[in-house]
């Protein structure tokens, strides 16, 4: 009899492991959910960790205001089946009262006024741990993240002072005001996700399947028209068979061209692809090499 | 079934390391177009002619402006047989306390050095490092076989010389591979230079390596993790003990004992979302129920009642101490945390101090500094449940927590209770 786990029972028991250990240790966690697949699997495995309790921890929605219709009603739906409490930390509220300027331009991206609204979440509910569905393979800075990144009170990350990590010993010790970000699915990769999410028959939002979309071309991406999107001159909406490879503003999300309409066709595609997800959809990522190290610094996510 | 390896590399300075994982990745098409472009216009800014693969790995920005790499980073890639994930520990000041890091959850090291030097002090203090932390296998990548005309008596004698070295640790499974990393012989595609050379090349060792039987699936232990009592309709009297497996295989029906308290029970089910299962070994995740209403809570361990750890507050152990803040010295106080157990320790003494060039003991020292590793013993306040590390890297090891930066300041692997 040989005992050994798949790569995919390995990561997720790895990713309950972490869940465990922060709910044990932490007074006031909060899982960070944005409707994305990351997110989703990561709510899964929380369901995972605590059955046949439920999740002991709320779940937290920086809300741009700039969401996909489908997503949002994905989250409520899927919220209120796992029986987890919601916080919204909104965007468009804080703009409302003009406690955030949205920044100029035609489209603006709403990208760097979710850290201050996640920060001030963070500080109004006291959370002292935050569950992010980052992964290393996403980027070159996270790939030197630890599982348990400390934050000090201003939420920032300091990559030349992280402690060390070893075994699957983690230090959660902080003082008041300070918190840790937490990543469960640091070391699955976009490929494993998708895996994951065929392996468990995982219901996701419907747009990162292939559809119709009306879409304008936009610095060589293709973004989806609609309520925030205003047409520059010249620009022209056409209809497209698209789907998308990750999920975050409207304005800034970019969709691919795509005929993968199902779980297995969409695995095939990733696993055949030549651009990283980040690099093919996200305009915020893309604005220098350099540019999620700094967001980060910042207290991004 | 693909499972995951887990390895780190190490290498001095120069000696490739950067290139040889670029060159891995690359080679299995782990690129991606944008990561490739983005290499390039970055290798043209530094004047270098084609692109430089080791700026695939180069990550923040501090390291691009000095040109080094600072910390460990993990990088990943996978095969149809395999999925890799590399602990990437850079080779220099810092050196010890990082690849102690990246070596700690590895199942297999990989130490690089270049055939034209040979066996340098970095190489063996990679290697006994990759043995202290009892890493299962260990390569050698001769890298730059090029430089050397692919020579291979070059290469047996740099292997002689290691292995000379090596008889000093305590390595099991030890592999040589020939190697060029940046002309990429003998990584993912076999050499067309060295027809003498009839091993695996470095990609088909790491899919083929054995590890199933590395881990520890004799001793059964369970450290309790948290306590889950639903206290609904359905599941009215559930108590299930969430942990993960840290040795053995358990069953339902088996007998297990409690510690600390002692009490014996047999394990009702092993639940999971997905439903009960058969049974559970390491590192699975589950929850246990048991026959009897025991009291138990966070920081106990399940065991067989004839097979049971070491229950002792007087710890003998070896310590890598990771921080310049502080010297570990005795009488200074520290958190520690083992397991699912957090406790405070006491240093005792330490015994000796070790050079980790020479391998020699310096019994007169009576401090470890940063990146210094010896063998001390350490009081703690309450009992712990502990393995041998050799024995078992999960029950066998800790880490020591600074009460006052909260900083993770040691790394430690049990030798056994203190006299
Ligand atoms: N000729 C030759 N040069 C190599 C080889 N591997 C690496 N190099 C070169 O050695 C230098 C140092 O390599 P790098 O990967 O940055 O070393 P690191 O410091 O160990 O990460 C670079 O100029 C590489 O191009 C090899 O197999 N053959």
């Amino acid at each position: 009899m040989a005992y050994e786990l798949s790569h995919l029972r390995e990561l997720e028991a790895e990713s309950i492991h972490i869940f465990r250990e922060v709910a044990s240790e932490f007074e006031r966690p909060a899982l960070m959910f944005s409707g994305g697949k990351d997110s989703i699997v990561m709510l899964r495995l929380a369901e995972k960790a605590f059955h046949p309790c439920k999740i002991p921890f709320p779940v937290l929605h920086v809300d741009t205001g700039h969401n996909f219709p489908e997503v949002i009603e994905f989250r409520d739906r899927r919220l209120a089946e796992v029986g987890a409490r919601l916080i919204v930390g909104s965007v468009q509220e804080r703009i409302d009262n003009g406690s955030l300027k949205e920044e100029p331009g035609l489209n603006p991206s709403r990208n760097q006024l979710q850290t201050p609204v996640l920060l001030e979440s963070i500080e109004e509910n006291e959370f002292d741990a935050l569950f992010g569905g980052a992964r290393r393979d996403e980027e070159k800075a996270r790939a030197k993240e630890r599982v348990y990144s400390f934050r000090d009170d201003f939420g920032q990350w300091d990559p030349k002072n992280q402690r060390p990590e070893l075994w699957s010993l983690y230090n959660g010790r902080i003082r008041k005001g300070e918190h840790i970000r937490v990543f469960p699915i640091s070391n699955w990769t976009e490929l494993d996700i998708w895996q994951y999410i065929e392996a468990e028959k995982i219901e996701i939002p419907e747009i990162y399947y292939s559809h119709q979309r009306e879409v304008v071309e936009r610095d060589g991406m293709l973004i989806a028209t609609g309520p925030f999107n205003t047409l520059a001159d010249g620009e022209k909406a056409y209809t497209e068979t698209v789907r998308y490879r990750t999920i975050g503003c409207m304005t800034v999300t970019g969709a691919v061209e795509s005929d993968a309409d199902d779980i297995a066709k969409v695995i095939a595609e990733v696993a055949g692809t030549r651009i990283t997800e980040r690099g093919a959809t996200r305009a915020d990522d893309r604005v220098s090499e350099a540019a999620m190290e700094d967001r980060k610094k910042e207290g991004y996510f | 079934m693909a499972e995951i390896l887990r390895f780190a590399t190490a290498g001095s300075v120069d000696d490739g390391k950067s290139t040889l994982i670029g060159r891995l990745l690359y080679d299995t098409k782990t690129i991606f177009q944008d990561q490739m472009d983005a290499v390039e216009k970055a290798s043209e800014n530094l004047g270098s002619e084609g692109p430089n693969l080791a700026l695939l790995t180069d990550g923040l920005r501090a390291e691009r402006e000095q040109g080094i790499t600072i910390d460990v980073a993990y990088r990943y890639f996978a095969t149809p047989k395999r999925k890799f994930i590399i602990a990437d520990t850079p080779g220099h000041i810092q050196y010890t306390r990082n690849m102690v890091t990246g070596a700690s959850t590895a199942d297999l090291a990989i130490v690089l050095l270049d055939a034209r030097k040979g066996v340098v002090e970095q190489s063996k203090r990679h290697a006994f490092l990759a043995s202290l932390l009892r890493i299962p296998h260990l390569v050698l990548a001769v890298n730059k076989m090029d430089l050397v005309d692919y020579s291979e008596e070059q290469f047996n004698k740099v292997a002689d010389e290691f292995r000379e070295f090596a008889t000093r640790l305590d390595i099991s499974d030890l592999t040589f591979i020939p190697v060029s990393a940046l002309m990429g012989d003998n990584v993912v595609d076999r050499s067309e230079h060295m027809e003498w050379y009839d091993g695996p090349t470095l990609l088909t060792h790491l899919e083929q390596v054995h590890i199933a039987s590395d881990r520890n699936m004799i001793d059964v232990r369970f450290p309790v993790q948290y306590v889950l009592r639903p206290q609904t309709e359905e599941y009215h009297d559930f108590r299930g003990f969430a942990g993960t497996v840290a040795g053995g295989v358990m069953k339902p029906g088996d007998e297990v004992m409690v510690l600390p308290s002692g009490f014996t029970s047999r394990i009702a089910t092993i639940e999971t979302l997905d439903g009960p299962v058969a049974e559970a070994f390491a590192p699975m995740a589950v929850t246990v129920t048991l026959d009897d209403e025991i009291d138990i809570s966070r920081g106990d361990m399940l065991c067989r009642p004839n097979n049971q750890p070491d229950v002792t507050q007087d710890l003998d152990a070896m310590i890598c101490w990771m921080t310049s803040d502080a010297k570990f010295e005795p009488r200074m106080k520290l958190a520690i945390k083992h397991t699912t157990r957090t406790a405070r320790v006491m240093v005792k003494e330490v015994n000796y101090r070790l050079d980790i060039n020479t391998l020699h003991r310096d019994e007169e020292s009576e401090v470890l500094e940063l990146n210094e590793i010896g063998r001390v013993t350490l009081r703690s306040t309450q009992p712990l449940f502990i393995d041998e590390y050799r024995r078992n890297r999960t029950t066998g090891s800790f880490i020591l927590i600074d009460e006052h930066t909260n900083t993770t300041v040691g790394a430690g692997m049990i030798l056994g209770v203190a006299e």
